[in-house]
């Protein structure tokens, strides 16, 4: 199931931080089932662009629309409440709750029924979480801490789920379980994902589609395999990187 | 303001309808706010038993009063604030700000001969209108002279902005000068033009002047250590203690005790200083608070010294030098020596120039500082502490000198106020008194020297002038007495400034965006620090 | 040691009220890091809403049992602090949220300012007295203990396990505290943050109301200052407890209402509140993060 309709569509957003524009005019859509990855350098506003998605900080142009509904100005919380789930950058642990209360935070409250079957699922996939159950979110290893993150956004049941350097700081193990993952859940359960990784590599290989961010507007897009061919990509993002 | 984000979402009404929306939703609220508290009175009756006193008239009123300003705020205030910040696409110009467009030379003329007319009609008023109408005259008299005074102010806007610490002082100095012959042309006499300016130099002047003083000493600490203290009356309290108690057993002179009170209260300054070293951002505040109320505490309960709750009284006036005195029995009395009326209004002038003079050299002292080692580190102290001990600052030793520095201005106060009043007791020592300091400390933008000026005159002269608001009981009743309303709107005042300016008012240039961010980060730290 | 135990009996009673004040501090500063300085008068506020519903219902009815005049008292107080402390939240402190650390601090000062002031301008700067509603005293062993006092503990204790299980069993609670440690985080996960914050402000304002309705049926007579000192010994026991704990707030509260009924038994009643406030700094100094608070993390 590649190729879907187009699930979020992001158009001409412009972000600021006080006065200095971070983002300047991107266009970036993702279709229902697709792993998009973004890749770019650091400072070019990808995370940014994770959070705009969010209304944190506002778009002061452009729109964004979530499975036909315009999200440009939503409350945070309720463009969450559309079952957009972010694992974002810096992970965001709750450092004094318990793995178990984590995972409760995802669920969102009309889900709660399946939150045993949901909390199996997460456990299924990162089964070092379930020896942690009990222990609290700001004893976990970094690795760890990226499996509770990415599991805390998938007890919201998400249409699309947003990962934001998930292989940040990781050995090369954890990375590959990681990204293993989220093949999986994109092949078994026709997840949408929409991915940020400086490991461009690692991420284009996952990805359907990708697209290139440079200072706050994307310089390039296509599919996976086209941009890891591309000279200037494998020139900027990849060479000298692991192959 | 909490309802842009709605105002967004519901541009499809206009804003009349919102504002009858929004005025329904407010009235509804402060009915539920006030029908208890407004619409009931606990009163005592012959028996001196409580009884409630229904008042539904009066709280019909203030219900319709918030509504009607909700409504107006919507309905009105929001379309035209957001109407000045759009560009007319023709000419491309913002339109003409508030004050130009308020400020025009035909209505300065019109005020002037206003305020003309009703001077040389001033003594036949009550005769031509009656005493009620006459009343809301003299009111409407003085809101032309203020529109005038203002216009005239405005137009040399850009010279008042480019020299305004030097008229500043220039106004303060020429201040009691001016009252006084104004006064005297008024009463038409010398005696009467000095007994009339008692009221003015004493509770608008010297008043205002001490809390100046009070608050640039604070600014000492608390705008450039950024060392939050909300118990620096002890410090005034002790200087006005240290002066009462020396003066009084020892019969020493106002001139050798100022610097003792002012050495007392920076020793005590250190002694609480040392202990809450540790501590950062509220914590700090709150043991501040505790010590200063300890203090107080210790005053009221300490009788064999302080005479408790009593207080002291008969604390010796300031002489000039002990050149010229101001107790009418002394043979140097001022009135003796220059051959003039007795008044009591000369030691106030006298007064006035000297808090004067004690203010100016807290302001002196205060940019002197600034531009030494030990004012740089205290503002980098205010900025990062994690930063300066790894540049090596010495934290402690800063700290303490801020302390000390801000205490002595606090203690000299102190031993003034003592000295002003003759009589000091615990009761002028509270932790309300802390908190106006504070309060006008941050309003008027931490570490502005001109702007907490500012906002001592407005928040202490504007708490006065309700004193004087006579006019007033012809409006609401001769039982109303405007002083009781002073702290609330005061209170109030502090809610809606800060809202209104958060950095107060003379910090509130734009942050660059760079500085900005730094904020932020920095002051997550401190939360994160708390847990 | 009759004397010893009957002053026990004593500061568990005070140690009650300001507990269930504390609370309403521990609360605020956990989600939004700031010291609600007007807390102490929404206590004086619940107190004279109970002050206000007693005579609304003693002049309406010959008698009324003391039961439901108690608990109506304590649901119109709680109903009425909720009000105000929520207004309060959304008109002075929600647009300063993110503004410098000193903004919300001065405003709450100045709303704790403009609270007790509004109090005495609308009800008279008079003390209010009532007659004593509960005037049962059990002599046990010596040691006489009155229905008021056990009013008091009861009521506190049941609140408490109320509030316990509100914060730590539904996900209400679990959302303040989600609130309390990443609030970007949370609203990513769907929370309305300043929903939560104002259901914060709204319980510690419940409390503060129980507080105050026990305060008036316990000495008989409130005023319009009486927010100031009770707050700031329900900050000290908040702090002593550990501030953002719900059983140090407690703790604090009864150790504090210990070591004042203590220190006025065998040292000197004048010096009371000097203890109090000698102990807040100490603890303040030496123990910062409280008794069962999080230990301090300093970033660098």
């Amino acid at each position: 199931m590649t190729a879907g309709k187009s699930l979020l569509d992001i158009r001409g957003v412009e972000t600021y931080y006080g006065n200095i524009r971070a983002l300047n005019g991107v266009d970036v859509s993702v279709n229902e089932g697709e792993i998009v990855a973004l890749i770019g350098a650091n400072g070019a506003g990808k995370s940014t662009l994770m959070m705009t998605i969010f209304g944190t900080p506002r778009a002061r142009r452009g729109t964004i629309t979530f499975a036909g509904t315009d999200i440009t100005d939503l409350p945070t919380h309720e463009i969450a409440r559309m079952r957009i789930a972010q694992s974002p950058e810096g992970r965001r642990i709750f450092p004094r709750m318990t793995v178990m209360e984590n995972l409760q935070m995802g669920a969102s409250l009309d889900n709660l029924k399946f939150f045993d079957e949901d909390v199996e699922k997460v456990f299924t996939l990162f089964p070092r979480l379930k020896e942690r159950i009990a222990q609290r979110g700001g004893t976990l290893s970094g690795g760890e801490q990226q499996m509770l993150s990415i599991g805390r956004a998938l007890m919201a049941r998400p249409k699309l789920l947003l990962l934001d350097e998930p292989s940040l700081g990781l050995a090369p193990l954890i990375v590959k379980q990681i990204f293993d993952a989220i093949r999986e859940l994109n092949r078994t359960q026709g997840l949408t994902v929409f991915l940020v990784e400086q490991n461009a590599f690692g991420a284009l290989k996952l990805a359907t589609r990708g697209y290139v961010m440079v200072n706050g507007v994307v310089t390039m897009s296509g599919t996976g395999k086209d941009l890891l061919a591309d000279p200037e990509v494998r020139a900027a993002y990849l060479e000298g990187g692991r192959h | 303001m909490a309802n842009i984000a709605q105002a967004t979402r519901e541009a499809s009404a206009t804003p009349f309808q919102r504002g009858i929306k929004e005025a329904l939703y407010a009235g509804a609220i402060s009915f539920g706010l006030f029908f208890l508290f407004i619409g009931l009175r606990t009163d005592q009756n012959i028996r001196n038993e409580l009884i409630l006193v229904p008042r539904w008239g009066l709280l019909a009123i203030v219900v319709g009063l918030v509504m009607l300003g909700r409504f107006v705020y919507v309905a009105y205030g929001q379309p035209f604030m957001a109407r000045q910040k759009i560009v007319n696409v023709a000419s491309g110009l913002l339109p003409d700000s508030v004050a130009t467009r308020f400020f025009k030379l035909p209505y300065f003329i019109a005020s002037l001969v206003v305020v003309g007319l009703l001077m040389v009609f001033a003594g036949s008023l009550d005769g031509i209108f009656g005493p009620a109408l006459a009343g809301y005259m003299r009111f409407f008299r003085a809101l032309a002279i203020i529109y005038a005074l203002a216009s005239v102010m405005f137009y040399f806007r850009a010279f008042i902005q480019a020299h305004f610490s030097a008229l500043g002082i220039g106004v303060l100095v020429a201040y009691p000068i001016v009252v006084v012959v104004a006064l005297t042309l008024i009463s038409g006499s010398m005696a009467g033009g000095f007994q009339g300016s008692l009221k003015w130099v004493d509770n608008f002047g010297i008043q205002i002047l001490i809390y100046v003083m009070l608050a640039w000493g604070l600014n000492i600490v608390v705008g450039l250590a950024g060392l939050l203290d909300l118990g620096y009356v002890a410090f005034y309290a002790v200087g006005a203690y240290a002066y009462a108690l020396l003066a009084t057993q020892l019969g020493w002179s106002f001139w050798i005790l100022l610097p003792v009170a002012g050495i007392m209260a920076a020793f005590w300054g250190v002694m609480l200083g040392f202990p809450v070293l540790r501590l950062r951002g509220d914590y700090l505040a709150i043991v501040t608070l505790a010590f200063g109320e300890i203090i107080r505490l210790v005053l009221i309960n300490w009788r064999e010294v302080t005479n408790g709750a009593a207080g002291i009284s008969g604390i010796p006036k300031v002489s000039f030098f002990g050149l010229i005195s101001f107790n009418v029995s002394d043979p140097n009395y001022i009135a003796k020596v220059f051959g003039i009326a007795q008044s009591g209004a000369y030691y106030k002038i006298f007064l006035y120039y000297l808090i004067l003079g004690l203010a100016l050299l807290t302001a002196f002292v205060t940019i002197r500082l600034r531009r030494m080692p030990v004012g740089r580190a205290w503002e980098a102290l205010r900025e990062d502490e994690i930063a300066c001990r790894s540049l090596g600052i010495n934290t402690t030793t800063t700290k303490l000198t801020a302390f000390a520095t801000g205490a002595m201005f606090g203690g000299f106060a102190g031993s003034f106020f003592a000295a002003r009043q003759g009589f000091v007791s615990p009761e002028s020592f509270v932790f309300l008194e802390s908190a106006i300091i504070l309060a006008i400390v941050v309003l008027g933008g931490m570490g502005s020297l001109v702007g907490i000026a500012v906002a001592a005159a407005v928040m202490i002269g504007g708490t006065e002038i309700l004193r004087e608001m006579e006019f007033l009981k012809a409006v609401f009743g001769s039982d109303f007495t405007p002083e009781l309303y002073r702290m609330l709107l005061f209170g109030m005042a502090m809610v809606i400034v800060m809202l209104w300016k958060p950095r107060g008012f003379v910090g509130s240039r734009e942050p660059t965006a760079f500085l900005h961010e730094r904020k932020s980060v920095s002051s997550s730290f401190t939360k994160e620090g708390h847990g | 040691m009759q004397y010893f135990v009957q002053q026990m009996v004593n500061g568990l009673t005070l140690g009650s009220i300001y507990g269930l004040i504390a609370i309403g501090y521990t609360m605020v500063y956990g989600i939004i890091g700031m010291i609600n300085f007007a807390h102490g008068d929404i206590f004086m506020l619940g107190a004279f809403v109970a002050l206000i519903v007693f005579l609304t219902l003693t002049a309406m009815f010959y008698s009324v049992p003391v039961v439901v005049a108690l608990l109506v008292m304590m649901v119109v107080a709680m109903l009425m602090t909720s009000l105000y402390n929520w207004t309060i939240e959304k008109v002075a402190y929600r647009p300063l949220r993110g503004s410098f650390r000193l903004a919300p601090l001065i405003t709450a000062i100045g709303m704790s300012i403009a609270l007790s002031n509004f109090v005495q301008v609308t009800q008279g700067p008079r003390n209010k007295p009532i007659p004593p509603m509960v005037s049962t005293v059990y002599n046990v062993g010596g040691i006489s203990i009155s229905l008021k006092q056990i009013i008091i503990v009861i009521v506190t204790v049941s609140l408490l396990a109320l509030f316990w299980y509100l914060v730590n069993k539904t996900s209400l609670g679990r959302a303040q505290r989600a609130c309390e440690q990443d609030r970007k985080m949370a609203a990513l996960l769907g929370v309305d943050v300043d929903r939560t914050i104002s259901i914060t402000f709204i319980m510690g304002a419940a409390l503060a109301a129980v507080a105050g309705t026990l305060f008036l049926m316990y000495y008989g007579v409130v005023a319009f200052s009486d927010g100031f000192v009770p707050g700031v010994k329900a900050f000290t026991a908040a702090v002593l407890g550990g501030i953002g704990s719900l059983p140090g707030a407690m703790l604090g509260g009864l150790l504090i209402g210990f070591i004042e009924s203590m220190w006025s038994a065998y040292f000197s009643i004048d010096y009371k509140d000097v203890a109090a406030f000698s102990i807040l700094a100490i603890v303040l100094i030496f123990l910062p993060s409280g008794i069962l608070g999080r230990p301090e993390v300093e970033k660098v």
